[in-house]
């Protein structure tokens, strides 16, 4: 068996009801749950105004955690904000995952010029807060939803592209690795059947906590103002609007954020379980 | 130490060179850089007017050399919405952001530190427990949500604190701790395990065999040694709170560059976006430098390389 599967089935076999990292996968598919089947549960859609139904108190018939501001459905909006929040932290991820591994790959394999100015640039992003790029790239470019995606990828592609980086710079002088190329393997060949297989247990690690990072930034972009187009609900959003309303009816500005904190918190402490059932010094109790 | 110096700062004016180039390529890219850099209210003849202006039909290499030369020279153009040089408004709203940056370090760097040693030295103890399990939440926290809930609690409900703006000392307690909370878990947790791993080591042992108090060794021989991991992160905690404050600044409506970068936004007025942008750039780059300054100064094996 590979590698990759043998340590994708130690994390199965790790036995994962302890403590914390049992609430965080509870958290997590809690979530996920949520916005999966939550929005086919409640009677309402996330748009539908209602204005003799405005700021409604959680608890009001009809309205569990009450409306906001034009009558709309509190619950309902943060079950349709859950579903944007994972779908962008996933993607995003997902699109920072592969930019960062082949860029760290490439960096680490030609260590020359390559490898220097890609590393350069990782490091200047590093050194700066990547809300001023965000910032750029949405007063340019405009905030759509893949514009948003793609920014969000950007600004997350630098935490797999470092460690991933340093791994390469040392699997690459490993025997099987010569003993590949004097067999004539060609460059892509090593890349992909030999070095890859390594690096994808931590790419798959960095990428579970970086999805928490993502949602996290996602709020914050909405909340600025500079996230999806206003017609989809997102957390940031809401809490941006709440702001007005927060002496009068505070639940709006309470709900999404928990919601919000939830997501975050269950990511990350999936993310810290899948690191600590990955880490080689665990071998021998896993 | 004057080479490593010398780097960084080559490694900085890269860096805002990179800066400058995105803007212009980004602006570029978006097809029509008269509408963005227009307001939104601009007719066609307002845009040919402002292709005109900003002599958006010259060839781009003139137009990149002439946008540097502006930048060099501070010249960001005219804000829209406040029919003023966005320099201007930039150095009128910047004391603002550094006192609220200024406080929120001194509290993350101040506090952090304390109640870093403070656990490292009651290792399992409520003082422990207590501060890494705040950690852990901080961290977790978003800061504007952070921000909301304070306003909640302190303002609305129990009335202690004005909701937002700047004036009395009063108004910066709260987004100047809420602007902290973050790094001052960052700064805890680093002091405590550089406090804890320094503390194993055997020149302590000997302090201690010595007869010297706890107190003394815990300040004058394990501190300095568990610090210089500290400081390198202080100075990336420097740039990532100049990023927070403009999250910050926006929650309670605190009058500095930042809250003015994303009004600039709102309004869609470009060359304030710009101005204020490359002016906090500026400023993080003036923070690492610093940064990697008393960390020369701090590490002697830094200082004579």
């Amino acid at each position: 068996m590979s590698p990759v599967g043998r340590r994708t089935l130690r994390i199965l076999g790790i036995p994962f009801l302890r403590g914390r990292y049992f609430a965080g996968v509870c958290l997590l598919v809690l979530v996920v749950l949520a916005s999966a089947v939550g929005p086919l549960l409640v009677g309402h859609t996330p748009e539908a105004q209602d204005l003799t139904a405005r700021l409604l108190p959680p608890l009001s018939a009809d309205h569990l955690l009450g409306t906001d501001a034009l009558g709309r459905d509190v619950l309902a909006r943060i079950l349709a904000g859950g579903r944007l929040s994972l779908f962008v932290g996933f993607t995003g991820a997902a699109l920072a995952a592969t930019l960062g591994v082949l860029v760290g790959l490439i960096a680490g394999f030609r260590e020359g010029r390559i490898g220097t100015i890609a590393m350069g640039v990782v490091d200047a992003q590093l050194a700066f807060p990547f809300i001023l790029l965000a910032i750029v790239f949405v007063a340019t470019l405009g905030a759509s939803l893949p514009m948003v995606i793609v920014v969000l990828a950007l600004s997350s592609w630098v935490s797999f592209a470092r460690p991933i980086h340093a791994m390469a710079l040392s699997i690459k002088h490993r025997d099987y690795v010569l003993a590949a190329r004097s067999i004539g393997a060609r460059d892509a060949t090593i890349l992909r059947r030999h070095m890859l297989p390594h690096v994808l247990p931590t790419a798959v690690v960095i990428a579970t906590i970086q999805v928490a990072h993502i949602v996290l930034f996602e709020s914050a972009l909405s909340f600025l103002g500079m996230g999806v187009p206003l017609d989809i609900p997102t957390w940031g959003a809401m809490l941006s609007d709440s702001r007005r309303y927060l002496q009068t009816a505070p639940w709006i500005s309470i709900f999404p954020g928990l919601a919000l904190v939830a997501t975050v918190f269950g990511m990350s402490l999936v993310g810290d379980w899948m690191r600590e059932a990955l880490d080689p010094r665990r071998e021998q109790h896993g | 130490m004057r080479s490593f110096l010398l780097g960084r700062l080559t490694r900085t004016l890269i860096v805002l060179f990179g800066l400058t180039l995105l803007v212009f390529v980004l602006l570029h890219l978006s097809g029509d850089p008269a509408s963005v850099l227009a307001p939104a209210t601009a007719s066609a003849e307002d845009l040919e007017r402002i292709r005109e202006d900003f002599g958006l039909n010259d060839p781009l290499y003139e137009q990149y050399l002439r946008f540097v030369a502006d930048t060099v020279t501070g010249d960001f153009g005219r804000s829209w919405k406040y029919q003023r040089p966005a320099i201007d408004l930039i150095i009128e709203r910047m004391p603002a952001t550094l006192e609220l940056a200024g406080t929120a370090l001194l509290i993350a760097v101040v506090v952090g530190g304390f109640l870093g040693m403070a656990a490292a030295a009651n290792r399992g103890r409520w003082i422990d427990v207590g501060s890494v399990g705040f950690s852990i939440v901080a961290r977790a926290m978003p800061s504007f949500w952070l921000g909301l809930m304070s306003i909640l609690l302190f303002a609305v409900i129990l009335g202690w604190t004005p909701t937002s703006g700047r004036g009395t000392p009063l108004h910066l307690v709260l987004p100047a701790a809420t602007l902290a909370a973050t790094f001052l878990a960052d700064v805890l947790l680093l002091t405590r395990s550089g406090m804890l791993e320094t503390l194993d080591e055997d020149y302590i042992r000997t302090a201690r065999a010595k007869g010297l108090s706890a107190r003394l060794i815990q300040l004058r021989h394990a501190l300095p040694n568990a610090a210089l991991p500290v400081v390198s992160s202080v100075g990336l905690i420097g740039g990532r709170l100049i990023g927070g404050a403009i999250i910050t600044e926006t929650v309670f409506a605190w009058p500095g560059v930042g809250s003015l970068a994303i009004d600039g936004i709102t309004s869609r007025d470009f060359p304030l976006v710009q101005a204020s942008v490359i002016v906090l750039a500026i400023a993080v780059a003036v923070v690492n430098l610093l940064t990697d300054l008393s960390y020369g100064v701090l590490d002697p094996r830094i200082r004579h390389q």
